[in-house]
C-alpha cells in the first residue's frame, strides 16, 4: 500500500531547510505510519535532493509526523537555481512511499 | 467570557483582494490582518526606497486600502499589516492620503518603525546562522538588515486608538498576537497564553492555506467551490483557546486536516517555535471539528522568550542566467537530453564562468530529480531548462543565449525558446540582542 492511501502532506520552507508533514487521515493509522516512515527512510527517499540530515518530530494527538530536511533547497529559497525554489512540490513525493 | 474575532486578509504580497473585501463586508471580525512580507521582499523594498525615499512599501498597499478602508471603517474593523516593508511611515502617509480622498475623516493611522538594524548588524559582526562565517564576510554586498519585531509596538499603537497599524518587518504571527494581547489583556510574560496566541497567528498568517487552499488533491482531498476560497477567521477566548472558521457561504473548507497541515507548515521542532515574544510549543495542540467549517484549537503552550531577535540580512548574492526550449513528438526525450549535452559542452568551450549549473527537462525530472521521477512511459513533449549562477550579468545573459542558439544549432525541432537573466538578492539570518532594536510608533490622522 502506498502512503498516499492513508496520509496527506504539506511542505514548508525556511532558508535551505524544507519541512514535510505526514498526517494520517484517520488517527488509528498513526502507529502504522510512525513505524514505517522513519527519518532514515525519508533521508534515503530524498537523497538526491536533500544533502543534510533529516530529523523526525512526532505529534501523535494530531496523527502527524514532521520531517525536517536540511540542505534541501539548493542553498536557500532566495538563491536556488531550482524551478521550484521553495521545494513546495517535495511533500507530494513522500506519499509515493510504500507502506507494509 | 470575552472573545475576539480576527480575520486574515492576505497570506502573501500578491494575494487576492476580493476575499479580504468579503471579510470586511460580511465577516464577523474586529481585526483584519494582512501579512504581505516574504523573507526577501524587504531587501528589494529597501533598494526601491534608496531610489525614491517615498517608496519602499508594498506595491499593492494602495489597491488593498482602497478596497477595504470604507467597509472596515463602517463596521469598526481595525487593520494591521506589515505592508510598510522598508518604509512604514511612507505607507501610513499614503494610506492617509487614500482615506482623505475617500472622504474618511479622522481615521487614526499608526506606523511602527525600528526593525531596520542595518547599522548595528554592520558594526556588530554577528555569526550567520546558515554558515560559520561572520556577517562581515558579506562586506559591501549587504543591502538590508531587518529584525523581526514582536507584538509590543503594535499593542502600543492599538492602545493609542489606531484604526490602521502599518509595520515593516514583524514576526508574522505577532501581527495576530498583538490584537489578542490588547483585547484580552494578556501579560507579556504569560508564556502559555502568548504561545496560544502564536498558534492562532500561525494558523491564520497564510490566509487560505487553512481554509482549503494549497490542499486539494482530486479523489483524495476534494475542496468545495475552491475558486472562491474564503479567508479565515479566528474566534479567540480569554484563555487563548480558539475556533478557526471562515465567512459563511464562501468557498473552501475548514477541517481538522486543513488545520493540521497549516499548523505544521514551516515548523521545525514543534516544541520550540522561536518568536520574538515567546517560544511557542505546538507539540500538544489538539484540533477538534466543532460543526461545519469550525475547528477548535487548544493545548498550545509557551516558554520564556530568548531575548534575541532574528534578523534577515539581504545581500547581493550572484546573478542567474536561464533559458528554456521545448521538443515534441517521437524522440522528444532523446532530443531534450542531447540539447542538455550540447549546452554542457558549450558552457565549457565558450568559457562562461558559472559557479553552479543546473540542467533538466521540465515534465521529466526538473522538480524531483532523476530518482524520484523514474516512472514508465515516454513523454511526448519535454522542455529543456538550463539555469546557472554567475558573478556578473554579462555571463548570466550568455547562459540564456546559449539555450536560444539551440534553435539553429541544436537538435531537430526545438521551439518556444525563452531566456532571461537577473540579479539574485540572497538572504541570511543572524541573531541580535533584542535591545538593539528600538521600536517606535508614529501616529497620524486623516
Amino acid at each position: 500500500m502506498r502512503l498516499r492511501e492513508i496520509a496527506h502532506s504539506r511542505t514548508g520552507d525556511k532558508g535551505d531547510i524544507s519541512n514535510i508533514s505526514v498526517i494520517a487521515y484517520d488517527l488509528k493509522d498513526y502507529a502504522l505510519i510512525a513505524k514505517h516512515v522513519t527519518a532514515e527512510r525519508v533521508r534515503e527517499h530524498y537523497s538526491q535532493i536533500a544533502k543534510g540530515e533529516v530529523t523526525r518530530y512526532e505529534l501523535p494527538q494530531l496523527g502527524a509526523l514532521n520531517f525536517v530536511l536540511r540542505g534541501a533547497l539548493g542553498g536557500g529559497v532566495t538563491r536556488s537555481l531550482a524551478l521550484d525554489t521553495h521545494g513546495k512540490c517535495l511533500g507530494s513525493a513522500i506519499l509515493d512511499m510504500e507502506i507494509l | 467570557m470575552k472573545t475576539i474575532h480576527l480575520g486574515a486578509g492576505a497570506g502573501y504580497s500578491g494575494d487576492r483582494i476580493e476575499p479580504a473585501v468579503e471579510l470586511a463586508e460580511k465577516g464577523d471580525i474586529q481585526y483584519l490582518v494582512f501579512e504581505c512580507l516574504a523573507e526577501r521582499t524587504i531587501a528589494l523594498a529597501q533598494a526601491a526606497k534608496l531610489k525614491d525615499p517615498a517608496l519602499g512599501y508594498d506595491p499593492l498597499l494602495a489597491a488593498r486600502m482602497k478596497a477595504v478602508l470604507a467597509p472596515c471603517r463602517a463596521r469598526g474593523i481595525r487593520i494591521i499589516t506589515n505592508m510598510g516593508a522598508a518604509n512604514p511611515v511612507a505607507a501610513a502617509e499614503k494610506t492617509m492620503e487614500i482615506a482623505r480622498a475617500m472622504g474618511l475623516k479622522g481615521l487614526k493611522i499608526a506606523a511602527v518603525t525600528g526593525d531596520d538594524v542595518f547599522e548595528h548588524v554592520r558594526k556588530g559582526d554577528f555569526a550567520i546562522d546558515e554558515s560559520v562565517e561572520p556577517v562581515s564576510s558579506l562586506g559591501e554586498r549587504i543591502v538590508s538588515a531587518n529584525a523581526y519585531l514582536g507584538a509590543k509596538p503594535i499593542v502600543e499603537a492599538l492602545e493609542g486608538g489606531a484604526e490602521v497599524v502599518i509595520t515593516g518587518r514583524v514576526s508574522d504571527p505577532a501581527l495576530f498576537l498583538a490584537p489578542q494581547i490588547h483585547e484580552l489583556g494578556w501579560a507579556m510574560d504569560d508564556w502559555t497564553r502568548l504561545g496560544r496566541g502564536i498558534a492562532v497567528g500561525h494558523l491564520l498568517e497564510c490566509a487560505a492555506q487553512v481554509t482549503g487552499g494549497y490542499f486539494a488533491d482530486p479523489g483524495y482531498k476534494d475542496v468545495p467551490d475552491i475558486a472562491r476560497v474564503g479567508f479565515p477567521i479566528a474566534a479567540v477566548a480569554e484563555d487563548g483557546s480558539a475556533v478557526i472558521t471562515k465567512v459563511p457561504g464562501s468557498g473552501g473548507m475548514v477541517t481538522r486536516a486543513t488545520c493540521t497541515e497549516q499548523l505544521l507548515y514551516e515548523i521545525h521542532d514543534p516544541t520550540r517555535y522561536y518568536q520574538p515574544d515567546v517560544v511557542a510549543d505546538f507539540s500538544k495542540v489538539t484540533l477538534t471539528e466543532d460543526g461545519r467549517d469550525r475547528v477548535r484549537v487548544a493545548g498550545a503552550a509557551g516558554t520564556p522568550k530568548t531575548g534575541t531577535l532574528k534578523v534577515t540580512v539581504g545581500y547581493l548574492d550572484s546573478y542567474l542566467g536561464e533559458g528554456q526550449i521545448s521538443y515534441a513528438g517521437p524522440g522528444a526525450l532523446a532530443r531534450g537530453r542531447l540539447a542538455l549535452e550540447i549546452l554542457e559542452e558549450r558552457l565549457e568551450s565558450t568559457g562562461i564562468r558559472c559557479r553552479e549549473v543546473r540542467g533538466e527537462l521540465i515534465g521529466v525530472d526538473a522538480i524531483l530529480g532523476p530518482k524520484l521521477s523514474s516512472r514508465d512511459g515516454q513523454p511526448n513533449e519535454v522542455r529543456v531548462r538550463l539555469a546557472a549562477r554567475t558573478d556578473n550579468l554579462e555571463d548570466a545573459i550568455r547562459v540564456g543565449n546559449e539555450v536560444e542558439a539551440l534553435y539553429l544549432n541544436g537538435p531537430a525541432g526545438g521551439g518556444g525558446a525563452r531566456s532571461w537573466a537577473r540579479e539574485i538578492m540572497g538572504v541570511v539570518s543572524v541573531l541580535i540582542p533584542e535591545q538593539l532594536a528600538q521600536p517606535a510608533v508614529h501616529r497620524m490622522e486623516s
